[in-house]
């Protein structure tokens, strides 16, 4: 058979691929319906000079001033509610999740509780916040809470993952040598996950240091409020120091997380 | 870093029984856990974390909280509008934002470009574009195309774009560059290669992350409307400001139903594609 009759025969899904692409159109068209587009707001070509003009003349003084509500300032105490956030949460989601995994507890209690993880994960972590807020007042404490009730939801999932695979001959071998449940957890378990819990608790930090800045927002503390409210009040030169100490801090830190998560899954 | 920590803590050193010694690191568990330990301290005081404020207070929480859990049916029909203004938004953005990314991406894959300075400049303004958060840029959008849905949908696609990409040319680069090679030997230039051999390997993995990203849109959308860039945002900051929370409660259940099913259909046809 030449190359040619072979190419004649090769598998046609003309239709299969007609109908596809009919649908992606039909749903562009379906959502395009509901985009409402008003035109450039009438200082709209401003903000985005402002913009740039901000973002190319950073201002100095707030970069490098110490004060409290100077960027360096508030980079660490972005920093700072990230990592409480995170370790808070990675400890509130070690029980969660060991009571969410069909292999340590009966299926009953193990479905109640993913319904809880669940549960934390939909409502969104603005929604979180401001229902903190009444509890905490405004400010960087409330941030703190709001991340480790978040992160539960994340950190639990990837744990139970890694739980229900857990190697149980292991635990067999220790019960065979005669070691008692603290020794079979010390030397059985906690060797198998450590090194995907770490991991995933790394992870979670960088989203968190993201979502700090979202939580600003809502007066939760951290950058991302003191960026809104110069975006807001257009000081476009502060916005531009704001985001530009953003997303040089994001990059660090992404590009140290990748590095340690893959030193971690290599051993 | 290895040799700077043994300088400062000095291995043990055993003495075996042929009179040989050999050195053992000592443990870095002591180490780690006081930075640690310090890093925690320093959150701590900077942040003001107070936990008998917590317990003290914790009784606003379950008032709030039961009422977000004892939602309004009758709020229902105010609901679906937006409801439907966030679905369209995400889905749109999605769809711009899954197809800008697809030269950008195979402009940064290193072994499809091989033009280095290009790759790295490539490479380096996807990473500042997935470092803003969305809220902010569907903050400036709104300012700059009036509050709405076009400005959520402008803030979707970007946010899109930037995460599409790097999995798209990371899965680029994964792939098996032989069938490439054969084409090109067989006289054909660079695209027909392309199409002929990297597009149908990655066209799934390609769908897939479509169908990810947008999941995570939905989720994404559904808070955007709190700086006025359209969809259930604007009636979630509406409710709290009213504190009507059992209007919330409701919500924030359509939003659930609505994620649960995209959630589904999305795993199933990531199923098929898979």
């Amino acid at each position: 058979m030449t190359i040619f009759e072979m190419y004649e025969r090769r598998p046609k899904n003309f239709i299969k691929i007609s109908i596809v692409l009919s649908i992606i159109l039909l749903l562009i068209l379906w959502s395009i319906s509901g985009i409402e587009y008003k035109g450039i707001a009438s200082k709209g070509s401003e903000v985005a000079y402002g913009i740039v003009y901000g973002i190319t003349h950073p201002d100095t003084n707030l970069l490098f001033t110490t004060s409290t509500d100077g960027v360096p300032y508030l980079i660490l105490q972005t920093i700072a509610i990230a990592i409480l956030g995170t370790i808070f949460g990675a400890i509130l989601a070690v029980p969660v999740s060991f009571l969410s995994s069909k292999n340590i507890v009966n299926k009953y209690v193990a479905f109640i509780f993913s319904s809880l993880v669940l549960m934390i994960r939909t409502i969104p972590s603005l929604v979180w916040a401001l229902v903190w807020i009444r509890v905490t007042g405004p400010g960087p404490f409330c941030g703190v809470v709001t991340q480790s009730i978040c992160s539960i939801g994340m950190i639990s999932k990837m744990f139970v993952t890694a739980i229900e695979d857990l190697d149980t001959g292991i635990l067999e071998s220790l019960d065979a040598s005669g070691c008692n449940t603290f020794e079979k957890i010390r030397y059985g378990v906690i060797p198998q996950l450590s090194a995907s819990f770490v991991s995933t608790t790394i992870y979670r930090f960088d989203i968190n240091l993201k979502d700090a800045t979202t939580l600003g927002i809502v007066g939760a503390g951290g950058i991302g409020a003191a960026l809104v409210q110069s975006i807001s009040s257009r000081r476009w030169t502060m916005v531009g120091s704001f985001l530009s100490a953003l997303i040089l801090l994001v990059l660090i830190i992404e590009y140290f997380s990748t590095k340690l998560r893959n030193k971690l899954a290599r051993g | 870093m290895d040799k700077l920590f043994n300088k400062f803590f000095k291995p043990e050193v055993i003495t075996l029984e042929s009179g040989n010694s050999v050195e053992r690191p000592r443990s870095k568990k002591i180490l780690i856990l006081s930075i640690l330990f310090i890093v925690v301290y320093i959150s701590l005081k900077v942040t003001g974390f107070n936990l008998t404020i917590i317990i003290k207070r914790s009784n606003q929480l379950t008032v709030i909280l039961s009422q977000i859990f004892n939602p309004n049916f009758g709020y229902f029909k105010n609901v679906v509008r937006p409801l439907v203004d966030t679905v369209k938004m995400s889905l749109l953005g999605s769809i711009i934002g899954c197809l800008l990314s697809i030269p950008f991406s195979i402009l940064a894959s290193s072994n499809i470009n091989k033009n280095k300075p290009i790759l790295l400049f490539v490479r380096f303004v996807l990473s500042i574009i997935r470092s803003i958060p969305t809220l902010i840029i569907a903050s400036v959008a709104a300012l700059i195309f009036n509050l709405g849905t076009f400005a959520g949908t402008i803030a979707i696609s970007i946010f899109t774009f930037g995460i599409v990409s790097k999995m798209l040319f990371e899965s680029i680069e994964t792939l098996d560059m032989g069938p490439f090679e054969a084409l090109e030997s067989f006289g054909c230039n660079k695209f027909q290669a392309f199409w002929g051999s990297c597009v149908p390997q990655v066209l799934p993995t390609y769908f897939s992350h479509c169908l990810y990203c947008f999941e995570m849109n939905i989720r994404a959308a559904s808070i955007l409307g709190y700086v006025g860039a359209g969809g259930l945002g604007v009636l979630i900051n509406e409710r709290i400001g009213w504190r009507d929370y059992n209007g919330l409660g409701m919500v924030l259940l359509s939003l659930f139903v609505l994620v649960l099913l995209i959630d589904q259909l999305s795993s199933y046809l990531r199923s098929k594609l898979g």
